[in-house]
């Protein structure tokens, strides 16, 4: 297996999944399958190819200090599933 | 006992004053605005928005770094941090990694016992703050993005710090520089500027450096001081009982007067970060970085020595007039106005002994000095003294009221007969009246059985009789010729 248990469920946590036992051994074989097909990326010799994060090659796009269109509260809100006083209302978040 | 040695290095995040977010066209102005009313599709983070960095923060951003002695690097690349917590909807913070925007600089500070200690700065670099979260009490939390996405610099010490006073003295110094280039407000309380500290602590007669634990939320200079002096303690007692410090993240609790353990570690550091795709790596041209050392103003290090070799001036008087930019401006002008060959001992006595005083008084800060004492005002004031118009009794009177009312010292002066009496006759007959009251027997017996200070009272009464106008050196003079 190229992923182990506890690796899995590591990542689970990190992406705020709750998986079964059984979930998590379907999960540790798939992700193991899946990292063995992508591992033979590593046959590839890139030791002189620089990381590519931009494909575009464009550089430095900026724009001018200046205020423009905002949203109305009502429009921020408009697709929240909870809220409150014109707030986003979410779960408590440092209960862990 | 062993003996220990802390290791520090600070995390000072700092908004950078524009007029609009890092990456869209939100207001930065949200201080008391309704919630959620300075957001764009980009501040809350919805599907398919594209960022767009803002020109003016990499200006000013880049002034800060030259200002802590940093190059400017030519290429710099932004990156994506994992971040879970809904306070940045994205679920992660566009930032800078392993290409910041400024590296290597120093800054020196200077220690209450006057040692003079170099802090390297390892990086600056620009990113987004985090919206504000509110828990509420029936367990849910409540948001508030007009926060998110405002212009943030972090600054990064190296770990050269090695006592909380230290670690004091760097975190005012870099605010220091950042107000005066005007890159930030400097306001901890609206949290303009917060501080985070990394702490280890290791035997004096080992070179193995202990664990680092981070301490998050040291928002005021004091807090800086006593929540490091905290955590040294609490390291050195668990070494000392042969204990293990735990890598981890603290919080300082100022209510408590200690620091506890915030984060899991499993979750502390996998900030997984990548290159952004969105966001084009930033080149600056040699031109742009030229550009930006000739905008860099005089610095409060440069301004100090500058008064002391210019002005004569103490280190101390100095650098108290050099703290805030307007202030040293202000300094300057009335020393000009003033005309005179001691004009700048004088205008920096009055500035710092009157000015100040009454301002800490009131709870006002330095600056309202420029508004309440007007420079051609301070300068008037000096001159009657200079000029022997008036007593410096009279003018520490006039100072106040000045400060208090606005008025303009040479018509009080006029309106209310405050000229300086140094008629003999006039000064013979308060002499004489003083020394006729009874309240100056003893005084006088003890003058004439030799203790001269006994005369300083003598003086005083005389002073007061005339409202402060008497020449006091005349008067003195006078009493010691009636008491032959």
């Amino acid at each position: 297996m190229a992923i182990s248990e506890a690796e899995v469920r590591h990542v689970a946590r990190l992406a705020r999944l709750a998986l079964s036992d059984e979930e998590i051994a379907v999960m540790q074989a798939q992700l193991s399958a899946i990292l063995d097909y992508i591992a033979m990326l590593q046959e590839v010799d890139v030791s002189n190819v620089p990381p590519t994060a931009q494909v575009t090659g464009l550089t430095t796009v900026w724009r001018p200090d200046v205020v423009g269109e905002m949203l109305t509260q009502e429009q921020a809100l408009a697709n929240a599933p909870d809220q409150q006083d014109g707030m986003f209302r979410v779960r408590a978040v440092f209960d862990e | 006992m062993t003996e220990y040695i802390a290791t520090i290095g600070l995390e000072i995040h700092a908004h950078v004053r524009t007029l609009s977010k890092m990456f869209d066209g939100c207001s930065t102005d949200y201080a008391g605005a309704p919630p959620n009313t300075r957001v764009s599709v980009v501040s809350l983070g919805l599907p398919g928005a594209l960022p767009v960095l803002n020109a003016r923060a990499v200006e000013l951003a880049a002034l800060c770094g030259l200002a802590l002695g940093c190059r400017i690097n030519e290429r710099s690349i932004f990156a994506r941090k994992s971040y879970p917590y809904p306070d940045l909807p994205k679920g992660f913070q566009i930032t800078q990694y392993d290409e910041p925007l400024c590296s290597d600089g120093a800054i020196e500070i200077r220690t209450a016992a006057g040692e003079v200690r170099r802090i390297g700065i390892e990086r600056l670099h620009i990113e987004e703050d985090t919206g504000r979260l509110i828990h509420s009490p029936d367990g849910s939390s409540l948001i508030d993005y007009n926060r998110s996405g405002m212009p943030l610099m972090e600054i990064v010490t190296r770990p050269d710090i090695r006592t909380p006073e230290e670690a004091r003295l760097t975190f005012e110094k870099i605010r220091q520089i950042l107000v005066w280039i005007g890159a930030n407000s400097g306001n901890l309380e609206e949290g303009a500027l917060r501080c985070d500290a990394n702490v280890s602590v290791r035997r004096a007669d080992s070179d193995r450096f202990g664990a680092k634990v981070e301490i998050k939320n040291i928002n005021s200079f004091r807090f800086v001081e006593r929540a490091l002096a905290y955590e040294i303690e609490r390291q050195i007692r668990i070494l000392e009982a042969g204990g293990v410090v735990e890598q981890e993240t603290r919080g300082w609790r100022e209510d408590l007067g200690r620091t506890e353990g915030q984060r899991s570690k499993e979750y502390a550091h996998d900030y997984r970060y990548f290159p952004e795709p969105d966001i084009p790596p930033l080149v600056l041209s040699p031109d742009w970085i030229a550009a930006r050392k000739a905008e860099l103003p005089e610095l409060p290090d440069a301004r100090r020595m500058r008064l002391m070799e210019t002005y004569g001036l103490s280190w101390q008087d100095a650098d108290l007039l050099t703290q805030e930019r307007p202030i040293a401006d202000y300094y300057e002008a009335a020393v000009a106005a003033v005309q005179r060959p001691d004009g700048a001992k004088e205008v920096a006595n009055w500035v710092l002994n009157e000015g100040f005083r009454l301002l800490k008084d009131r709870g006002e800060p330095p600056t309202a000095l420029i508004e309440r004492m007007p420079v051609q005002r301070l300068a008037a004031l000096i001159d009657l003294v200079q000029r022997g118009t008036i007593t410096r009794a009279v003018a520490k009177q006039l100072f106040e009221e000045v400060f208090n009312t606005g008025a303009d010292p040479e018509i009080l002066v006029a309106e209310r007969g405050l000229t300086q009496i140094s008629d003999d006759d006039a000064l013979l007959a308060a002499v004489r009246a003083a020394l006729a009251d009874e309240k100056a027997a003893k005084a006088i017996a003890e003058y004439r059985k030799g203790k001269t200070t006994a005369i300083q009272f003598l003086v005083g009464m005389v002073m007061r009789a005339t409202k402060g106008q008497a020449n006091a050196q005349r008067v003195r003079e006078l009493l010691e010729a009636e008491l032959q």
